[in-house]
């Protein structure tokens, strides 16, 4: 009886070695196997050292991103079975630096997140600890909820025109989480992630391709994000124009 | 080597190891922090949690119910003193994620909304519909990047803690990205890394959750306790192992045999209601009953031939489509998700088919309620520690609530006792560092076997299901020790086929497995002498519990022959020992 298998096509690199190229391997078919699946299947028994970033494998860490067939994806949430009969090429995401064979630099990005003061800026500071919660309305939940369930998992920075050619641009993931908390009714923080917001490499840069909502695997629609933060962003800047006494430090 | 000096360093920055960091700089913002952790923080398997977070906050609810659920459903082997702190402080700490911008779910009042979890009295359990680790991991995350004092490592694997002096004053740690060992100094260390559940092969843990920290802390001469404990969560999917939470239960979703009943009513735990009724599901009672008990009714039902045979072995059904599709999405949207996408099943049309999984491991680093290990100078907070609030059997929310309670006590302990200490030791640190160094090229430089890091993580996991699952014997566990003796050796040779610096993960796997081989012994030797049963401890040959004899922790102690057991007695306080009573029964318990 000879086991069904399908073959892989692996982007190698190793910066200490040869220049990159594809290793293909052979691993066994499964209906229910995902590719992050035949990837362990080649580190476990055939070749320890291929290199790669996992960990959940049920789509809510962010680790797995790579390149399948040259579309960005949660390996663990692509199935063999949707790319019969193979190869099924994996590469590392693009616009990212490649470390190592499927793993790459996520420096850019970490410090992108960063940037764009990814917390809540609270309206009154009284000390001494929180007692009481605040009262926060399912409506106004749902406000910025959609934008809260984003993994970092880099999807829509590789599936991003603008990333490729701009590499300042802060990105879709960065920007929606800026518009999360300024959506969120317990934040004041929106002055303070304005310069970040609306710099040249900020929400102008995008070109609504969408891209970026396309490839989510969360369903977070950072374009719509985007979108509207520029539609709020124009109104500040007339108001800070209009009326530049009310800004605040 | 690169040496670097912090005040205080933490490694694992998930739910504790972040909530430890902030509660190091509100305790002095003067101190500098190293976080240190071999993934990103925002991939720590905290991201994973899903039903919610247990504190005491809405007006019919009170303190003694908490403790009570939580010392009940540890089968009184929890300390009472730590579950009294533990219930006391969790409501501030929950509301502090509030004010950090966890976006819980409301009731339309705006206030928090709760729910109910197993083995509850009544309902207290905040969620973020069914992503709340994954919420409380990123706003935790989110929150700390305002804190310039925190320093991160992130990939970066921490191979030994360095004692000199009688104290823990830091710690090696490979750097991935180049290969590059880094000596971190500190006055205090805490271990936040996770617990262990990949020592066995099927669980809803992720790759990461290889027990670190503990083969750490165990190898500096800590102890790990009460590692016997290893909770089988009852609703996994078949195959993969993936988690199905338990507020699909808690929001009405029952368990079904091959014969279409709710066979949870033959096993102690009360009588069902229907479905429809309005008092339906009731707290503490049928498939809001404890996990030890649901998972070990399960056993009970494949012996009997109820279960179905699937591909991937047994299940029951978890049949959640009363609930409809408007709760279903508004609830537990990511187990509808979850279930689409890795077993091809609607919950809205078809019931999940689930069976036990391997999910919590109540044993860890033997701390006090300050966080604090025996060893001067090292804490451990979160899962891989064990205060113990958890007992025999963990409470459904109560793992989330204590990431942040005891990652906050142990950052504050930790700060409050490194501030102006003088240090000493050096020369001993750099000894420690360069036998370190040469350790890890000495494995570099080991001779070709045949043999596989992969092949003897398998031959582990499958051990410890064999000797060490959900049922025990003296048999079973007796065999177990010996074959992981065996893989001990076996792992001292094997040999790496990578020889890059960068990102050399073969060379991680094969650390983390020499660890898990160590956390594996202290399990199934521990789990080996103590001849009762109590919460997930189910020994066929000892079935009853032993208070006269067992009503103590279990120490383990790392001998080069493998583990010393040892005892210490367990905290009561106004608690005394009990029958554990689940169902309508339970109604006049409780009121200790």
């Amino acid at each position: 009886m000879s086991e069904k298998t399908i073959q892989l096509e692996v982007f190698r690199y190793r910066p200490d070695a040869d220049g990159p190229g594809f290793q293909t391997y052979d691993v066994p078919f499964h209906d229910d196997w995902v590719v992050l699946d035949a990837l362990n299947y080649v580190k476990d028994y055939v070749d320890g050292t291929l290199s790669y970033r996992w960990s959940c494998r049920m789509g809510v860490c962010g680790s797995c991103g790579m390149e399948v067939n040259g579309e960005p994806k949660l390996t663990c949430a692509a199935f063999l079975r949707d790319y019969l009969p193979g190869p099924v090429r994996v590469e590392p995401l693009t616009n990212f630096p490649v470390e190592r064979d499927l793993v790459v630099n996520m420096d850019g990005f970490m410090s992108k997140l960063d940037s764009v003061s990814p917390y809540i800026v609270p309206k009154d500071e009284a000390g001494g600890g929180p007692s009481a919660e605040h009262l926060q309305t399912p409506a106004q939940l749902d406000r910025y909820k959609q934008f809260s369930m984003c993994i970092n998992c880099m999807l829509c920075y590789a599936a991003c025109p603008v990333v490729g050619r701009v590499d300042e641009f802060i990105g879709p993931a960065a920007l929606a989480l800026a518009q999360r908390y300024n959506l969120d009714s317990r934040d004041d923080g929106r002055e303070r992630r304005y310069d970040v917001m609306f710099q040249d490499e900020g929400v102008w840069e995008c070109t609504y391709v969408g891209e970026c909502s396309e490839v989510c695997p969360k369903h977070v629609d950072p374009a719509g994000a985007i979108q509207q933060a520029k539609l709020s962003g124009a109104l500040d800047y007339y108001k800070r124009m209009l009326t530049p006494w009310a800004r605040r430090s | 080597m690169n040496e670097v000096r912090h005040d205080i360093i933490i490694i694992g920055a998930g739910g504790a190891g972040l909530r430890a960091a902030m509660a190091v700089v509100e305790t002095n913002p003067d101190l500098s922090v190293g976080l240190v952790s071999k993934v990103y923080p925002m991939r720590s398997h905290t991201v994973a949690a899903e039903g919610g977070m247990a504190a005491v906050i809405k007006p019919n609810d009170d303190r003694q119910h908490h403790i009570y659920d939580t010392i009940s459903g540890s089968d009184w082997l929890a300390d009472q003193d730590a579950v009294e702190l533990f219930v006391d402080e969790a409501p501030r700490e929950l509301i502090q994620l509030e004010h950090w911008g966890c976006p819980w779910s409301r009731e339309d009042s705006g206030q928090v909304a709760v729910r109910p979890f197993g083995g509850m009295q009544i309902e207290r359990t905040w969620y973020a519909a069914d992503k709340t680790g994954f919420h409380v991991l990123h706003t935790l995350f989110q929150t700390s990047l305002q804190f310039s004092q925190i320093r991160r490592y992130d990939e970066f694997f921490v191979t030994k803690l360095l004692v000199a002096d009688g104290r823990c004053q830091g710690c090696v740690a490979l750097e991935l990205r180049t290969g590059e060992l880094h000596v971190l100094r500190a006055a205090a260390v805490i271990v936040c890394t996770g617990g262990f559940g990949r020592i066995f092969p099927f669980t809803t843990n992720g790759a990461i959750k290889t027990g670190d920290g503990l083969a750490l802390a165990y190898r500096a001469g800590a102890a790990l306790e009460d590692m016997e404990f290893v909770q089988y969560h009852p609703t996994g999917l078949p195959g993969t192992g993936i988690l199905i939470t338990e507020a699909s239960r808690g929001e009405g979703g029952i368990l079904l045999n091959t014969e279409g009943r709710r066979y949870l009513q033959d096993y102690d735990l009360g009588a069902p209601l229907d479905i429809h009724d309005p008092r339906h599901p009731q707290n503490r009672s049928m498939e809001l009953g404890p996990r030890d008990r649901l998972s070990q009714a399960f056993m009970h039902e494949q012996a009997a031939g109820r279960t179905f045979q699937g591909k991937f072995g047994d299940y029951v059904e978890l049949d959640v489509r009363h609930l409809g599709e408007e709760r279903i999405e508004s609830r537990i949207p990511f187990v509808r998700e979850l279930a689409l996408n890795y077993a091809g099943i609607d919950p809205i049309v078809e019931p999940i088919p689930v069976r036990p999984v391997v999910h919590y491991t109540m044993g860890g680093i033997d701390t006090d309620v300050h966080g604090a290990t025996a060893l001067p100078g090292l804490y451990a907070a979160g899962e891989c520690a064990c205060v113990s609030i958890n007992g025999a059997n963990r409470l459904g929310s109560n793992s989330l609530t204590e990431l942040v309670v005891f990652g906050a006590r142990a950052g504050r302990h930790a700060a409050a006792a490194a501030a102006g200490l003088e240090l000493g030791g050096g020369a001993e640190i750099d000894r420690q560092a360069a036998a370190e160094r040469e350790r890890l090229a000495a494995w570099r430089a080991r001779p070709t076997v045949d043999d596989r890091v992969a092949s003897i993580r398998d031959d582990m996991t499958t051990a410890m299901e064999a000797g060490a699952g959900i049922f025990r014997d003296e048999a079973s566990l007796a065999a177990c020790c010996g074959t992981l003796r065996g893989l001990r050796a076996r792992a001292d040779r094997v040999h790496l086929h990578d020889d890059s610096p960068v990102y050399n993960t073969e060379l991680v796997s094969a650390l983390e497995l020499d660890g898990m081989i160590d956390v594996a012994e202290a399990v199934a030797h521990a789990a080996r002498q103590r001849t009762e049963s109590r919460g997930s401890h189910q020994r066929t040959d000892f079935a009853a519990r032993d208070d006269a004899n067992f009503l103590t922790h279990s120490l383990a102690y790392r001998t080069d022959d493998g583990p010393r057991i040892a005892y210490k007695d367990v905290v009561i306080t106004h608690w005394p020992p009990a029958a554990r009573v689940y169902g309508a029964a339970n109604d006049a318990d409780g009121q200790a």
